[in-house]
């Protein structure tokens, strides 16, 4: 293959620079710290806590983000309405926007005197429902945009071909048109999760950061820096990076079925 | 099945599409609909199946009024020219998803089905393929597959929209010879849309020529080609030249000077004189219709071709000689007609009666 040497070479270099060589430092660096010492650090409850928090309402924004982001995409893609361009670009507004202003915002909001948090019956900002509420705010984008191409090659002979066999539209909709869009929608619910874990600015100011209740994992680690405690933050970022990376390997692996099976790739 | 369209029309915008076509199929008969892109053959068929709704107009299955049903009801199997298969489904599957998607009352057993799919996978000459991918078939195989599966409905009426149009030139005579066998065998009304003369001709009992929304003759493959009933027939079904003649009380003249034609039959005006090549000879100067000269000449494998110029305007008429004839360019010959048509020229008044 011509050019393979030197593409293999850059690309090596760049993700060296870029991803593996601070990545790895980071591992090194809880390494050195032992095993004794790290699982100390990792079985404390505040960190077990912080963990499940930041994985397990990730994982709820991702999924609630890959429904509501499908039926989003669907109604960008196969409707023509007055104002769709302007829905359509509010879309990435969650990329552009500072997560601190995002955060403030949703904060104010959802707060128990804010326009929305005054008429539920329930409080949202200072909660973990407040944590989930901005994770699945900076996560909308990546499921939309990840799905809207895919579905606007849904060939529509494929539907046709549904509805001269007698399938009603609903079956149509769920039996041909959804599972060619599986590989993609795995695709944005991965981004969207890797995201929310990843998320710090925008959370901390809805969250209400009770430990064990709403706070975050990278919150503790900042916490654990402005302490000093600089072997303490090691240890939880390279817990979180461990894990992250074992789901999105899964995610990632069941996409890459998913994509054989309908003939993408050999 | 007997299927009765009747002055169907159907615009996009202010483009016409169909201009009030009508055509009888009867059941169990095989028919093309034959034209060149944008003549409206694929809205014809689309519209038979319930993907197109047209303007106006009738579909009648058998005494049925096929538009006051949606698609799914209308019971036609409709096969794609890119297939059409569903990619996540196996071959088996595939088959099987008119059936599954059945109401609970409709829908016969999982034992039926398999048996059913088995059956269908024999007559498409796909046996043993049922756990495969359609990925992982060739274009011949795939056609074969959705053909199955659009007989596994046990449609009304069977729609093909070209297709072998996306097959290469060996799968594509081999599929044809198949799909008129298969045919014969399950005797399903079909009409099939082609813009492949050869592959109308060879394959359907009666083809329908559409030009430009227009329906333009229906009959048998020897009746379209012996008999063209308009000019644009003539001209679209095998090899042909035209010359500009003038009619003037069923005289024909070329250049201000009578051809000896005998009567023609055409309104008096401007006119055109259809013939095709093979009906051409080549007679000593100053005998047959007219005078000619050779332009070029050609060995074309079986035979020789010859391109005459006629007339002050040389029109160009195009002549199928046998090898051995010995002429030279620019030559001058005569021509006789053994078989010829005249149809008045277009725009002239009285054209849109002949067409």
């Amino acid at each position: 293959m011509p050019g393979f040497g030197l593409a293999l070479g850059f690309t090596v270099l760049y993700m060296s620079l870029l991803v593996l060589i601070p990545l790895g430092a980071v591992v090194a660096w809880a390494a050195s710290l032992g095993p004794t010492r790290l699982l100390a650090i990792l079985t404390q409850t505040q960190t077990l806590n912080a963990l499940k928090i930041s994985f397990g309402i990730s994982l709820a924004a991702a999924a609630v983000n890959a429904v509501f982001g499908l039926l989003l995409a669907w109604v960008l893609t196969r409707y023509d309405f007055p104002g769709r361009r302007l829905v359509d670009a509010t879309v990435d507004l969650p990329f552009a926007l500072p997560t601190a202003v995002a955060g403030i915002a949703l904060a104010a909001i959802y707060a128990p005197n804010g326009w929305v948090g005054s008429l539920l019956p329930f409080k949202v900002a200072y909660t973990p429902l407040g944590i989930f509420v901005a994770m699945t705010f900076i996560g909308l984008p990546f499921v939309v945009r990840t799905v809207q191409p895919v579905l606007a090659d849904v060939d529509r002979e494929l539907e046709e071909a549904s509805a001269t066999l007698g399938a009603g539209r609903l079956t149509t909709v769920f039996r041909v048109v959804f599972p060619t869009l599986v590989p993609a929608l795995l695709t944005g619910f991965a981004l969207a999760f890797a995201r929310a874990v990843g998320e710090y600015g925008s959370i901390i100011f809805i969250a209400g950061n009770i430990p064990n209740v709403s706070e975050i994992a990278p919150l503790l680690i900042i916490t654990k820096l402005e302490g000093f405690d600089y072997a303490g933050a090691t240890a939880i970022a390279t817990i979180m990076l461990a894990m992250s990376f074992v789901i999105l390997l899964v995610v990632n692996l069941i996409e890459a079925w998913s994509r054989r099976r309908l003939g993408h790739a050999r | 099945m007997d299927l009765k369209i009747r002055d169907v029309r159907k615009e996009y915008g202010s483009f016409p599409a169909l201009n009030g076509v009508s055509l009888d199929i009867r059941s169990g008969e095989l028919v093309a609909l034959l034209g060149p892109s944008g003549s409206g053959k694929t809205t014809l068929l689309r519209a038979i199946a319930g993907l197109e709704i047209p303007d106006s107009g009738r579909i009648l299955f058998g005494d049925e009024d096929a538009l006051a049903k949606p698609v799914q009801e209308r019971n036609v199997g409709f096969v794609f020219q890119h297939y059409a298969l569903f990619r996540h489904m196996k071959v088996f599957d595939n088959i099987a998803f008119g059936l599954r998607v059945r109401g609970r009352a409709r829908r016969p057993a999982e034992a039926d089905i398999r048996r059913k799919v088995l059956e269908l996978l024999e007559l498409v000459q796909l046996q043993g393929l049922e756990n495969r991918y359609p990925a992982q078939l060739s274009g011949g195989q795939r056609q074969r597959v959705a053909l199955a599966r659009a007989l596994a409905i046990e449609p009304q009426v069977l729609l093909l929209d070209e297709p072998f149009g996306a097959l290469d030139a060996q799968v594509r005579k081999e599929l044809r010879r198949w799909l008129r066998e298969i045919h014969n065998e399950t005797g399903h009304t079909t009409v099939f849309v082609t813009h492949d003369q050869e592959e109308a001709l060879e394959l359907a009992d009666r083809v329908a020529i559409l030009h430009k929304g227009d329906l333009q003759q229906v009959g048998t493959p020897d009746a379209i080609y012996d008999q063209p009933a308009t000019p644009f027939v003539y001209a679209f079904i095998g090899d042909s030249s035209s010359l500009p003649i003038e009619v003037r009380g069923g005289q024909a003249a070329l250049d201000g000077k009578a051809l000896p034609l005998g009567r023609v039959d055409a309104p008096d005006g401007p006119a055109r004189l259809h013939v095709r090549p093979q009906d051409v000879t080549f007679v000593a100067p100053g005998e047959g219709v007219a005078l000619g000269r050779v332009a070029t000449l050609r060995r074309l494998g079986a035979f020789r071709r010859a391109d005459v110029d006629v007339g002050v305007r040389r029109s160009r008429i195009e002549v199928r000689l046998p090898p051995e004839a010995v002429f030279a360019e620019g030559e001058e010959v005569g021509l006789a007609f053994e078989r010829f048509a005249v149809f008045p020229a277009e725009g002239a008044p009285g054209a849109a009666r002949a067409a």
